[in-house]
């Protein structure tokens, strides 16, 4: 299998805090591959980092084969990468459908186009109803649940079709039956030939959708095995439960 | 190239005084998230409260400052209390506009009270100077960034050595950590407020000395401290120093070499040439993205 | 149309100003509104078209008639071309950089008026050869120039409101991060509707000069100006259509009353003032939105619609995030 992203030597300190150091790991493509850690590992930075929100102090970065200098994150989503954030970022002022539509790449001049087209309204009413929210394309996205703003921006994110998708702990703070609908919603998605790099706390979450799983530890990985094995890794053990 | 040095030291001594009102700015910015856009105002209210005082009652501008700055917490910590606090209930954010509303609000107060015409503070001492290794050292001056260094350094201990500083600086950085490390924010966010504008209360009357002012000086000044603000990075003190002198230092020698009609307009430019290399200022953190 | 319900010069006055007023705070909320930029210091703008259409005006010479009129078009565009290096800048920044950037050019522009005598007259300020149109009805030709100003203003707000451009102003507005994120061209839209409102302030500043006769930096660049324009549009709401109308057809008539009353004595600051604060503090939404909400009915070209009302009040002008 290639490899879809690789990342190399990252390092970035906060003060006196490194949070990532020399950490190097690979994405396969066609994964769904899980980024975990105790907290402060650097698993949000080093999204921050990739995706270009953040700057890092060293280390390379190659997407599809090809380096990528100084990541930056329109750029990034234009060639096939994006991500979603831990609080659920939707447009609170837009609908639904409006945010999901935002999600396509249009080229300048469609920028005079209708804000809500035909077409647009139709792929966007399709869209939400795969991730059941075609009963709320005209509600402001501010007014959703928390779950449901979740799925709302999965779903703006998928409308570009990307190639791999940053999940920014995608179980954290919904009820179980959500968390299965995601689940089954990225398992969707795999099938359809997306590649998944998930951060996650949600250990039985990570256990069941992910294969291969990365540990960070104090901003370095160590280890990157199947889950089971991962489990039963002494030094991830170390790493959750020692110091 | 005397006549550079000369205004370089002349634009370090001034340079302090605007240090002093920007680092006001800037402590109000850290528990506000907001630029107060009255600063200047409640500088140049202070700077004519003090001409009153001098006038009518003969107070040393420099003793006045012992008056005003009491009085100028007291006005910051009301100024929050009762305008800003409540406005974290809609966004906090809305702050800078009614800041600017104040100031001009407080404008029309002195329009009305002193008159449209400029004042000077012109205690006897005036126009004295020493000299030194060949340079004129104005003596009003010269005790002016003393005085704004001492008032920096005593706002430099609070901040560091005590339990407010500590409180004020866990505010700053993170009031939802500060809360539940047991800080009273909305206490401590007035008490910031209140020093912020005292620090603008004493610089008044310095101000006052040595630049004639009227309430429309206010514009000057205030483009000046957000000229600061920006360039040094609202949250760094020591940004907000070096920034504060150096546009002291640009204006003087613009002022002294070219002409004094260019010498604002020159570092507006400096300051537009710096945003174009780094869009965060000299001293402020890199724009964050995602967090 | 109207002038002939006023028919007293100084109600017709009213109406040149308050329809001037409407027509920038329309202008302003492009940028201030859909996009959440708060931009300051458009008034820069408004005294470049001032001054390009005094100097244009001069060079026409006396008896000038209508011609000066067809001065506004180039001097908009032009003023909006300019624009786009400047506004490239100052859109790197964000929420209070960003306004106070704008000020800083508003000033900027203000010394440079103030010091290119041999173009500006400097302090003392130009005089521009007053239009030869009857004394009875002097003003309405001023009259239909700011309507057919307010009029475009409105239409290309319509445009972007319902268009592509006006929903990623939007997402600037709620998130420009995510935004960028998403592929959004943030860059592009920003600077479009910054050119936009910059080109039609300068448009308002134009007819401005003509229908006044005199400029000088202090009144033609007038921060009050600016913030007038916000008050307004804040006042009658940011994301309606015709809140900013709302707002000036308001505040405009209120705000020559203070002049005029209180003008001589100074205390037209400190009206004008506690009048800003109050509309904040009691009504962060705006009227147009607050009344679509309480009547709970669409409001007929209304881009968002139904989430207009929907939306609860977070009254957040500025997007998120600190510069320290």
């Amino acid at each position: 299998m290639s490899v879809l992203l690789a990342v190399q030597g990252l390092t970035k300190s906060f003060g006196g805090v490194r949070a990532l150091d020399g950490c190097s790991f690979e994405v396969a493509e066609g994964s769904v591959t899980a980024l975990i850690g105790p907290n402060g590992s650097g698993k949000t930075t080093a999204f921050n980092v990739i995706t270009g929100y953040q700057p890092a102090d060293a280390g390379s970065l190659a997407f599809r084969g090809r380096p990528v200098r100084r990541p930056d994150p329109c750029r990034l989503q234009r060639l096939g990468l994006s991500r979603t954030f831990q609080q659920a970022r939707v447009f609170p002022g837009l609908t639904a459908a409006e945010n999901v539509i935002l999600g396509r790449n249009e080229p300048w001049h469609a920028l005079l186009r209708r804000r809500v087209a035909g077409p647009d309204r139709r792929r966007a009413e399709a869209l939400l109803g795969e991730f059941g929210l075609a009963a709320h394309a005209d509600t402001a996205a501010g007014r959703l649940s928390y779950g449901q703003r979740k799925l709302l921006e999965l779903a703006s994110v998928l409308m570009a079709e990307p190639a791999l998708v940053l999940l920014d702990e995608p179980a954290a703070g919904i009820n179980p039956v959500m968390v299965k609908t995601i689940e089954d919603h990225i398992r969707r998605m795999h099938a359809r030939g997306v590649t998944f790099l998930v951060v996650e706390h949600e250990m039985k979450f990570v256990m069941r959708l992910c294969d291969p799983v990365i540990v960070l530890d104090r901003g370095r990985p160590i280890a990157c095995d199947a889950p089971r094995k991962v489990q039963n890794d002494p030094r991830v053990l170390d790493a959750y439960l020692g110091d | 190239m005397h006549l550079f040095v000369q205004a370089v030291i002349v634009g370090i001594l001034f340079g302090g005084v605007y240090a002093l009102i920007a680092s006001g700015q800037a402590m109000i910015f850290g528990v506000t998230r907001t630029i107060n856009f009255a600063q200047a105002i409640l500088a140049i209210l202070c700077s004519f409260l003090s001409f009153t005082l001098f006038t009518d009652f003969g107070i040393d501008p420099f003793l006045s400052i012992l008056i005003l700055i009491p009085a100028m917490f007291a006005l910051g910590y009301a100024i929050y209390v009762l305008l800003l606090r409540q406005l974290s209930r809609w966004s906090a954010e809305l702050g800078l506009l009614v800041l600017y509303g104040l100031g001009i609000g407080i404008q029309g107060v002195l329009d009305f009270v002193y008159g449209t015409s400029t004042r000077l503070i012109t205690p006897s001492y005036a126009n004295n100077s020493w000299t030194v290794a060949g340079f004129q050292i104005p003596e009003v001056r010269f005790f002016a960034f003393v005085l704004a260094v001492a008032v920096l350094a005593a706002l430099q201990v609070i901040r560091q050595r005590t339990r407010l500083g500590r409180a004020l600086r866990a505010t700053t950085q993170n009031p939802v950590a500060a809360r539940l490390l047991g800080v009273d924010v909305e206490q401590v966010s007035a008490i910031g407020m209140g020093l912020g504008v005292a620090a603008a209360g004493a610089a008044g009357p310095l101000f006052g000395m040595i630049l004639s002012f009227n309430g429309n000086t206010q514009y000057d000044l205030l483009s000046k401290l957000l000229s600061i603000a920006v360039l040094g990075g609202m949250l760094s003190m020591p940004g907000t120093i070096v920034a504060a002198v150096i546009l002291g230092v640009v204006e003087s020698v613009v002022a002294a070499m070219i002409s004094p009609d260019w010498s604002s307009f020159s570092f507006l430019v400096v300051l537009f040439a710096v945003l174009i290399v780094r869009p965060q200022g000299l001293f402020g953190r890199q724009l964050r993205g995602a967090l | 149309m109207l002038p002939l319900i006023a028919s007293q010069h100084w109600q017709v006055n009213l109406l040149v100003f308050t329809v001037m007023y409407a027509g920038l705070a329309a202008a302003w909320n492009l940028l201030g509104g859909y996009a959440g930029y708060p931009a300051l210091g458009h008034t820069a703008f408004f005294g470049v078209g001032a001054y390009a259409m005094a100097i244009g005006t001069i060079h026409l010479g006396v008896g000038a008639g209508y011609r000066p009129f067809l001065l506004i078009a180039p001097i908009a565009v032009g003023t909006a071309v300019v624009v786009l290096p400047i506004a490239r800048l100052l859109l790197r920044t964000r929420a209070a950089a960003f306004a106070v950037l704008t000020i800083t050019l508003l000033f900027m522009v203000q010394t440079l008026a103030y010091n290119i005598r041999s173009l500006t007259g400097g302090s003392s300020g130009l005089i521009v050869p007053i239009a030869p149109f009857p004394v009875a009805t002097f003003e309405r030709p001023f009259y239909y120039a700011m309507a057919a100003l307010l009029a475009l203003t409105l239409a290309v707000c319509w445009v972007v409101r319902t268009s592509k451009l006006g929903l990623a102003l939007n997402a600037v507005r709620d998130d420009e991060d995510r935004a960028r994120g998403l592929g959004v061209q943030t860059e592009l839209v920003k600077l479009v509707a910054f050119a936009v409102s910059a080109g039609l302030f300068a448009a308002f500043g134009a007819v401005w000069a003509y229908y006044v006769g005199f400029l000088y930096p202090g009144f033609a660049i007038d921060p009050l100006l600016a913030l007038g324009a916000v008050l307004m549009a804040f006042l009658g709401g940011r994301r309606a259509l015709w809140g900013p109308v709302v707002g000036a057809a308001l505040i405009g008539p209120a705000q020559q009353y203070f002049a005029y009353r209180f003008g001589a004595s100074q205390l037209y600051l400190l009206a004008y003032a506690a009048l800003f604060l109050l509309v904040i503090y009691l009504l962060p939404e705006g009227i147009v939105p607050t009344l679509a909400r309480r009547l709970g009915r669409l409001r007929p070209g209304s881009g968002p619609g139904k989430a207009v009302r929907d939306q609860v009040a977070t009254g957040s002008i500025f997007s998120a995030g600190d510069l320290g």
